[in-house]
């Protein structure tokens, strides 16, 4: 007779393989890191390129330059470059984050000789035509305007001003930023950022020797170098601060609250990733257990830390019903007390362990995502034994050392507190 | 190319197996072929609010989530008009843990009453979060409505209003998932690490016991053919004109499905799409624009939307739109264009199969619409499409008379 209540026997995941990647130099120095899989005819290259020379006067130069990167080169328009990027069903993006800016490229293996030479053209003859520009600016200033709307979002910016001020982590961008962006400025960025020895290429898929060859052809000749200089922030802790931005007609608040903390250079990372699963890195968290699941004061709840390279950052968000809103942030201070003053139980303690594992086997989905791991250590200047590490943590922490790192980064007396919406 | 083995248990449970050993993890995903469509009007949105007490404890099982997340698996699910769909992604050493959690769930659920009440507060707050506290959110509780007059598509997957959630009741509960949730309802799908044979044997295990039930027989009615052009509209507090206009076209099934999502490429994707060249581009009234298909398996919409610049009048921007919907049914699209789109189209279908769920995804519902292997025959299918293929379409679709168009302005248009 079958046991329905009787749980099925279980292992905890024991191994988790990476797969490292292999490194070549294109003659110009760029350094190519290759993650191989024959499984699919396919291809991802990312060319990646730090932030440079942050202009507090404009803020949106390394944005703006990010975007409108395939809005026209010398021999071809941006219409031109779409048509032709999306003839050969390959995807070109774009991406701006905090610390870098990345072309990547997708393209199916038989198609990479024929867009290769696109890519090119884009990221060392790019122009930026002043009508392009024109058009961008009317755009992106009509989204702002839709995104201010969002509470979310506002609470968002309202948070990494508090924290980061003006610089690239923290400026709260206004229409008047886009109206100041000039040509000249973009072109300025343009010819600094993107240039060889401040690229990083990352290649996964199926890529063989011609196809180095193919990428060395390219991007290895023929593209000036600049002097530009890396983005490099410092920061200190803030005092303790409440924002509240009152919206009448709100029918939830969006709450943001936490702190600067450390990132993944720091020998606790692991520990306080640990410690944030547990207060709101998952489904069954204490978060999410007492403000959705018992209380149901909200869709949804959860906490993080961000790991930038020049900073960290712990944080807590959700959007709670308005009538509801002084009840969730209480609930939310004190589960961080119980963090602080109880141990959590090893039953609990027991369950996140396996949860963390059973997420990190699984976030190896493919080649792409070996690639991404390996990012996350490369550009923090770790090498994998910071997995080593990080396994090896989330199997022998206790519940001690979890009660100890509570104490040390999650003291709530500098923490900075959001609400948009209603009290 | 997905391959698969398939199996039918003895209460009619259909079981698709994806072998996949490049994968540590497992996945097992299950479709059941019930969704907004098929609710009572005065009862809307309780596929959904079902959806969610799913998770809320079975007969032998009190807490779904916490012996999942024990064997370090996650889980999620989905409700759409047509259809609901769980899923559970575990390293496939643990896999019998998925079966033991979603047969229990599917034999019977605890129905609790502190359950309820937390889940309709709880989607209550996701009503506010994405339909009513978000600039433009109601959209599709506007544009429902006014597109169908019969069909159950006429209200949204989480319902008309609140009051509908609010005042759901334990016996509805029961009697939805005596309806629903029986085997002969519903697709199985396990995928990753996996041997087929070890897979019948859990399925045996775990599924085969579960009672048939009776077979749910849907008999929706269907929309009369739309013959007068609808409008409707609406102002907000929000920062810009927006317009949505929507088409019949035909459901998923149709022959020509696979014509009309290239048809919305041409229209659409990406940048060196029409409108975003025409419309965003050249004549620059519009800030955002889009098209796209409802996809829905009894017949659908096909959505052309976008916000105005500031500055430009609806009349000027609706009758460019029209403009460029009255090319495609005069005259044919260039092979280039075309080869483009479908070339997009393949590209798309080989990166779809890097993620293992959506492998897993796709069979069951590819299964639901008859035949898992038609997953496998896509490209070709969208390949066979012609220009002619294309103006037909439009001309059939772009008809002034069949369209609802909402008109969203800003309460200074007020």
């Amino acid at each position: 007779m079958l046991n329905r209540q009787q749980a099925p026997d279980f292992k905890q995941v024991s191994t988790i393989n990476f797969i490292h990647p292999t490194e070549n130099k294109l003659d110009n120095d760029i350094p190519v890191y290759t993650v191989y899989s024959g499984e699919q005819d396919l291809v991802r290259i990312e060319f990646i390129f730090n932030n440079v020379n942050y202009d507090v006067e404009k803020p949106l130069q390394a944005i703006a330059v990010s975007t409108m990167l395939n809005n026209g080169t010398k021999k071809l328009s941006s219409k031109e470059i779409a048509e032709q990027i999306d003839f050969y069903g390959a995807f070109f993006q774009t991406e701006y984050v905090q610390d870098q800016s990345s072309v990547t490229l997708y393209t199916l293996n038989k198609h990479l000789a024929s867009v290769l030479p696109i890519v090119k053209d884009v990221l060392s003859e790019s122009q930026f035509p002043q009508k392009e520009l024109d058009i961008y600016i009317q755009n992106q200033k009509q989204k702002l305007q839709v995104s201010l709307k969002k509470n979310d979002i506002l609470s968002r910016k309202e948070f990494a001003k508090a924290l980061f001020g003006n610089t690239a982590y923290g400026v709260d961008i206004k229409a008047e930023h886009y109206d100041a962006i000039k040509r000249d400025d973009l072109v300025d960025y343009f010819k600094a950022a993107y240039a060889p020895n401040n690229c990083t290429i990352m290649v996964s898929g199926k890529f063989d020797e011609e196809s180095l060859s193919l990428l060395n052809n390219q991007f290895g000749k023929d593209w000036e170098k600049s002097n530009a200089v890396k983005n490099h922030f410092n920061f200190s802790a803030t005092p303790q601060q409440f924002i509240y931005k009152e919206k009448p007609d709100a029918l939830q608040s969006a709450i943001r609250l936490g702190k600067i903390a450390i990132n993944r250079k720091h020998e606790d990372f692991a520990g306080l990733q640990i410690l944030n699963c547990v207060l709101g890195g998952y489904f069954g968290s204490r978060l999410m257990t007492n403000i959705r699941e018992e209380k149901g004061y909200t869709y949804g709840i959860g906490s993080g830390i961000s790991a930038l390279q020049d900073a960290g950052y712990f944080f807590i968000a959700t959007e709670v019903g308005a009538d509801v809103c002084t009840s969730a942030l209480s609930e939310i201070y004190k589960e961080i007390e119980l963090l602080k003053n109880e141990l959590v139980s090893e039953e609990e303690l027991g369950l996140v362990r396996n949860y963390m594992l059973g997420s990190m086997l699984g976030s190896l989905e493919n080649v792409f995502s070996h690639a991404d791991k390996f990012k996350n250590i490369h550009f923090s200047g770790l090498g994998y034994d910071y997995y080593e590490k990080y396994i090896h943590t989330v199997k022998t922490i206790t519940s001690e050392e979890i009660k100890a790192l509570a104490n040390k980064y999650l003291s709530t007396d500098d923490f900075t507190e959001v609400v948009i919406g209603k009290k | 190319m997905v391959d698969f083995n398939r199996f039918t248990l003895a209460n009619g449970l259909k079981v698709l197996v994806h072998e996949d050993a490049t994968t540590p993890m497992a996945v097992l995903n299950i479709l059941y072929d019930v969704g907004a469509r098929d609710e009572n009007p005065e009862q809307t949105g309780f596929a959904h609010l079902f959806e969610h007490l799913m998770f809320g404890g079975s007969v032998n099982i009190p807490n779904y989530d916490e012996p999942l997340q024990r064997v370090g698996g996650e889980n999620n699910a989905f409700t759409s008009n047509d259809i609901t769909n769980y899923y559970i992604t575990l390293p496939s050493e643990n896999i019998e843990t998925a079966f033991w959690l979603e047969s229990d769930r599917m034999l019977s659920l605890a129905f609790s009453d502190k359950s309820l009440e937390t889940q309709r507060n709880v989607v209550s707050e996701e009503f506010k979060q994405r339909y009513l506290n978000q600039p433009y959110g109601d959209v599709w509780l506007k544009l429902r409505p006014l597109a169908y007059k019969k069909h159950s598509y006429r209200w949204a997957t989480i319902g008309k209003e609140l009051s509908h959630i609010e005042n759901a009741k334990i016996e509805d509960v029961k009697a939805f998932f005596k309806k629903h949730y029986t085997p002969q309802n519903a697709i199985l799908v396990v995928g990753g690490n996996v041997k087929t044979e070890d897979v019948k044997k859990l399925a045996e295990k775990w599924f085969e016991p579960i009672p048939a039930g009776d077979k749910y027989n849907r008999n929706l009615v269907q929309e009369d053919p739309q013959t007068e052009a609808r409008t409707e509209t609406i102002k907000a507090n929000v920062p810009l004109n927006a317009i949505y206009i929507a088409f019949k076209m035909p459901g998923r099934l149709d022959g020509d499905y696979y014509a009309f999502d290239l048809l919305s490429d041409i229209l659409s994707r990406g940048q060196s799409s029409r409108l975003y060249n025409s419309l965003l581009k050249e004549q620059q009234l519009f800030s955002d624009i889009n098209a796209y298909i409802s996809s829905s398996l009894d017949p659908g919409l096909f959505i052309v939307e976008g916000k105005l610049i500031e500055g430009v009048s609806m009349e000027v921007a609706e009758k460019a739109i029209l403009a460029e919907l009255d090319k495609l049914k005069t005259e044919l699209v260039s092979p280039t264009e075309l080869t483009k789109v479908k070339n997009k189209v393949e590209s798309v279908l080989v990166f779809s199969e890097m993620s293992l769920l959506d492998k897993a995804m796709n069979l069951a519902y590819y299964e639901l619409l008859g035949n898992a292997d038609l997953l496998n025959q896509e490209t070709e299918e969208f390949l066979k499409v012609t220009a002619e293929d294309i103006k037909r379409i439009s001309n059939n679709t772009f008809d002034h008379k069949s369209s609802s168009t909402l008109y969203y302005l800003t309460d200074e248009n007020a």
